[in-house]
């Protein structure tokens, strides 16, 4: 059977049978999730096809957010860029767009994929659509490419976590970050080694980062710190493409996040009680106070 | 350790905002539902911590309307549930409660009536990125999450009635994966919980029902 418990295993299994990531991902999934090659492409595309939908919508339609935090911030990016007046460049303007856009689909009652949580679905997506417009990639390879987010976010929910309440928004953010950053490498030409490396510096460029949601309510800041998973992750992927390697590898990375993770105080780990949540503005500002 | 799929990461679809406050509040109401017999007539939410201090502000409250009228974590009617209901001529009620703390905090009661009078009471908590937990049904404490299908039979708790029920699904063919029994005081009314791996015949309530000291069986298909 195909599998593997951490990183290490991962990429060992990558190299002995000359694999990408996606493959040892997708294989995994056939061979123990019963189901079957042609199933698991079936339900890839359809949680691809949901991403592009829930980054696009409130671009051509914003509204405001249910909690009323948020709503139309995509849009005035995608019109500043498109004004010709951005400084992020082509590929950093729209990825934060699309995952801000992603956030208020999410917190207006719309149609997301987590990935790998509600709060932080903008990420992935966000990057990847827009390596997918800039360098014109078919779906078929964007759809695989998902399996390589997915090994990364896997590898975090089985030695570390993913939840907010557990290890602050360095879980949320910072693995979907990371398994943005993995993913664009390979879509990029990157090697399994690049990739793994990519989603290691990502977990220590956003270690510490605390969950503090205004309201309790999946709104702000995390819109704002979607932007800033594609931002990490972008940087991530340049510097593994690069060739520059890292002297931490993820599985220590992973363990490192998930100790910092429990030492959190209970007050910045999605309670409202502190951190962001609690400034006066945010208080004043608060549905339900 | 069970399987973690790729689709567990990447997923689940779902509305949003929230995969503990919405998605996994749609999952409770809808295996709530499934635990009682014919079309409701009135449902009651009583909301507990968390759940009873964001739920407005999470779409937890339509979720929940949305689950017991039967519609998945990504079915879009979620957000008209209210208006869905009123159609269906379903009375349904929120209330928060804010002073009972000694719960999960995401934790919700569901008090269900059907058409024909019948009246039952589920708990249920949400664990975080769309995984729940039945915790009660009625007064009597139990335990299912609803991942795999599964039987639940009200019975007296007399000698018997556990083997009837696994012969029931032995002649059928059915591969037991868990079954437990809760029961409050020894006895008295206990409930049956057994999962299967695969789907279950829904002829086979008929059959359990057979024997004297089984009230009520419900199949719940996942």
């Amino acid at each position: 059977m195909m599998d593997f418990k951490n990183a290490r295993e991962l990429l060992a299994l990558c190299q002995e049978r000359k694999m990408l990531l996606s493959e040892v991902m997708r294989l995994r999934e056939i061979e123990n999730g019963e189901i079957t090659d042609r199933e698991a492409d079936c339900r890839m595309a359809k949680a691809w096809k949901i991403m592009k939908e829930s980054a696009a919508m409130p671009i051509e339609s914003p509204g405001k957010s249910m909690g009323g935090l948020i709503g139309g911030e995509a849009r005035k990016l995608i019109e500043h860029a498109r004004a010709g007046k951005g400084i992020c460049g082509d590929i950093l303007e729209k990825g934060i767009a699309y995952a801000m856009a992603i956030l208020e689909t999410n917190a207006s009652m719309g149609l997301i994929v987590a990935a790998p949580t509600a709060g932080s679905a903008g990420i992935v997506p966000g990057l990847l659509l827009a390596l997918q417009e800039a360098y014109q990639f078919e779906d078929e390879r964007m759809i695989r490419v998902l399996y390589n987010a997915g090994a990364v976010g896997y590898l975090a929910m089985r030695n570390a976590t993913v939840a907010g309440a557990v290890g602050g928004c360095q879980a949320e953010v910072g693995v979907a970050s990371a398994m943005a950053a993995s993913a664009a490498v390979e879509l990029m030409g990157g090697t399994p080694k690049q990739s793994l490396d990519a989603a290691s510096t990502v977990l220590m460029n956003m270690l510490g980062l605390v969950c503090d949601p205004v309201g309790g309510l999946v709104e702000y800041p995390c819109q704002n710190r979607n932007a800033a998973g594609v931002a990490n992750g972008l940087i991530a992927a340049e510097m593994a493409l690069a060739g520059i390697p890292q002297l931490i590898p993820l599985d220590e990375m992973m363990g490192v996040m998930y100790a910092v993770g429990k030492r959190m105080p209970v007050e910045l780990r999605e309670t409202a009680l502190g951190g962001c949540a609690a400034a006066p503005s945010a208080c004043q500002g608060c549905p339900g106070r | 350790m069970s399987f973690i799929s790729v689709f567990d990461v990447l997923g689940p679809n779902m509305i949003g905002p929230s995969s503990s406050h919405t998605a996994g509040a749609a999952v409770i109401a809808y295996l709530a539902q499934k635990m009682i017999n014919g079309p409701l007539r009135r449902v009651d939410f009583t909301l507990y911590g968390s759940f009873a201090k964001t739920y407005r502000g999470h779409g937890t409250d339509r979720a929940l309307l949305g689950g017991i009228l039967g519609f998945a974590t990504d079915d879009m009617r979620i957000r008209e549930s209210f208006e869905i209901a009123r159609e269906r001529g379903l009375e349904f009620s929120f209330t928060a409660n804010e002073k009972e703390t000694e719960v999960h905090p995401n934790t919700v009661d569901i008090a269900m009536e059907n058409e024909a009078g019948q009246k039952m009471v589920v708990r249920g908590e949400s664990l975080g990125g769309g995984k729940v937990r039945i915790v009660r049904i009625n007064q009597v404490r139990v335990e299912y999450t609803g991942e795999y299908s599964a039987v639940i039979v009200i019975h007296q708790d007399k000698p018997g009635v556990v083997a009837h029920i696994t012969k029931c699904l032995s002649d059928r063919n059915v591969n037991i994966a868990f079954m437990r029994l809760f029961r409050e005081k020894k006895g008295e009314i206990a409930y049956s919980i057994v999962e299967s791996d695969g789907s279950l015949p829904e002829d086979v309530a008929k059959e359990l029902r057979q024997n004297e000291n089984v009230h009520d069986v419900m199949v719940v298909q996942v």
